[in-house]
């Protein structure tokens, strides 16, 4: 490498290889970049067969398998899901059923928080007056609701919809509530030089400055309405992860009660990854720095 | 008479923070008519911004009358273009959506306000960077997207704060060259804050010297350079270096006072 200013910008000994000067050799960075995320997912590869390897061994010799499981048994019971069946039908109709409460609950729940946190935000007066109540039923352990929503709405898709719903509105609600309120004053003063109305600030300006906010809550916000929909189904269903997970409790079937789990925890992840790439959509116009911390995380 | 823009004994004053008040401007009056342009210089801090603003309607006086076309501010009034100190493009949005924002906040058709806003890009030296967005901008380019965005309205008030304060010495002469270039067929009036006594003679008909904090006006001189001027060489001349020498004075002592008081200098 030659003695250029971005050397000493690099002084420090123990420094990443990959943070060489992209002007020397591209494509030695690239390379140096790939064998970096190899490493990583190797060792992540390494991680994941440890602790389950693990366990299959405490299981088998040591512990009792009977409660606490063994990942082999934990693979037959997803097997026999799949191409056999559940007990409560098809495994594809309970994933659907759960999913569908799980993005109805998502929607509804990001909607209403997108909306009165963005409108509560913009009105300080109100916002001040109702800080206290808000607070206070944030403070209510929401999931308890699933509970009276069965005795409201029943045992079928709504009591779950509405247990989700709950789940995902206060976080994207508070964020939304901030995001509005933290907007860049030069930004709103300058629009309304330019002959923005105050819808139009509200709809160009504060919008688009609270995405990034409201975003971020919507990540967490999906494994929320999961959570949601799970709970829901658990405590009265007639389909659902969350009733197989109860269904499975019912028989001491711990294997089942890991499998319900497995696939939950998969829908999480792919609902994250889908969010992910709308996220990185929504805001091409950042640095790149900062785009891909975001969507790292 | 009715002038364009006239403050009347406008006092500004904000409170500072630690419980007490501040006085960023005292007792400041001052007329401009169209087609005039006006520069504002005077030691950092003293409340130039804060005169702006007051004309911009963004914040109203505490105490006297601010009125542009003859009536008493109340909110932004038509025709009014502001150039901010800081940057104030979205930076969300692209070159073009950024300029032509304002047309289209006004009710402009899209398709129109987008050929305006190329139409005026281009004219500010950024043909082909239409897509680009702020984050990918150099600050001299940034500056003059803005300048875009505030000329695309075609204000008969132009209100800029140290437009080109971030510029090198190149591109700044360039860029008042063509501000100049712009703005001799309209009739617009320009307000143009500055530190920089050289821009302000070479661009102003007026200079207006404020004092230190709190600001009130200490002098106005009138340039009386002829136009159409060209920047470069109107520097050498010795009627400029006179002008120049006569407000130098009088702008030194008050840069002066405002270092020897540093807690007002924040
Ligand atoms: N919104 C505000 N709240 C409180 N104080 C303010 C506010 N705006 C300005 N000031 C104060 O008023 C004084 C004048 O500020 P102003 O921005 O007008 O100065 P300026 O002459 O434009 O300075 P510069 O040349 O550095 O831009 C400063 O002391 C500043 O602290
Ligand atoms: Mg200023």
């Amino acid at each position: 490498m030659s003695l250029d200013t971005s050397a000493v910008l690099h002084s420090g000994p123990d420094g990443p290889r990959s943070d060489q000067d992209p002007g020397d050799d591209l494509s030695a960075v690239h390379r140096a970049r790939r064998r970096h995320a190899g490493v990583v997912w190797s060792l992540r590869l390494v991680v994941l067969v440890a602790v389950f390897g693990a366990w299959e061994v405490l299981a088998t010799y040591v512990i009792d398998p009977f409660y606490y499981s063994k990942p082999s048994l934990i693979v037959v019971r997803l097997f026999e899901w799949f191409t056999v069946g559940t007990s409560k039908g098809s495994i594809w109709s309970n994933i659907s059923v759960t999913l569908q409460e799980a993005v109805y609950g998502f929607v509804l729940g990001a909607i209403l928080g997108v909306i009165l946190g963005i409108l509560l935000g913009r009105a300080r007066l109100l916002a001040e007056v109702l800080q206290p109540f808000i607070q206070a039923l944030n403070a209510v352990p929401r999931i308890v609701l699933a509970a009276l929503f069965i005795i409201w709405f029943g045992l079928g898709m709504e009591s779950k919809v509405a247990t989700a719903l709950v789940l995902v509105f206060f976080p994207v609600f508070f964020n939304a509530f901030q995001g509005a309120r933290e907007v860049d004053r030069n930004f709103v003063d300058n629009a309304r030089i330019l002959g923005a109305s105050r819808v139009q600030i509200l709809w160009s300006i504060v919008v688009p400055s609270a995405t990034s906010w409201i975003l971020a809550s919507l990540h967490t916000a999906f494994g929320f309405a999961l959570i949601g929909a799970i709970v829901g189904e658990y405590a009265g269903a007639s389909k659902g992860i969350g009733l197989l997970i109860s269904t499975a409790q019912g028989t001491f079937d711990s294997a089942g009660i890991y499998a319900g789990m497995i696939l939950s925890t998969v829908l999480a992840l792919l609902a994250e990854v889908i969010l992910g790439g709308a996220e990185k959509r929504l805001l091409r116009w950042r640095p790149p720095s900062q785009a891909t911390t975001t969507a790292g995380i | 008479m009715e002038h364009l823009i006239e403050l009347a004994n406008a006092t500004k004053r904000f409170p500072n923070g630690k419980g007490g008040i501040h006085t960023a401007i005292r007792d400041v009056t001052l007329t401009v008519e169209p087609g005039q342009f006006v520069a504002v210089v005077g030691p950092t801090g003293c409340g130039k911004s804060t005169t702006l603003s007051l004309i911009s309607g963004l914040q109203p006086p505490s105490v006297g009358t601010v009125k542009v076309n003859g009536k008493d501010v109340d909110g932004v009034p038509d025709g009014v273009g502001y150039m901010f100190q800081a940057d104030a493009m979205l930076p969300w949005r692209s070159v073009l959506a950024n300029v032509a924002a304002g047309p289209i906040w006004r009710g402009v058709e899209k398709s129109q306000a987008r050929d305006r806003a190329r139409d005026w890009i281009a004219r500010v030296g950024l043909e082909g960077f239409e897509g680009y967005y702020m984050h990918q901008l150099s600050g001299g380019m940034r500056k003059r997207v803005a300048l875009a965005q505030t000329l695309v309205n075609e204000p008969s008030i132009l209100l800029m704060d140290e437009p080109f304060s971030a510029l090198d010495v190149q591109t700044r002469a360039l860029m008042q060259q063509e501000l100049l270039r712009l703005w001799a067929g309209t009739n617009a009036a320009v307000v143009f804050v500055t530190h920089d006594l050289e821009e302000a003679i070479v661009l102003a008909d007026r200079v207006v010297v404020m004092t230190a904090s709190p600001a009130r006006i200490k002098a106005v001189y009138d340039v009386g350079l002829s136009r159409p001027r060209d920047v470069e060489e109107l520097r050498i001349t010795t009627e400029f270096i006179d002008v120049y020498r006569s407000i130098w004075s009088s702008l030194s002592a008050e840069v002066d006072i405002a270092r020897k008081v540093p807690s007002r200098v924040a």
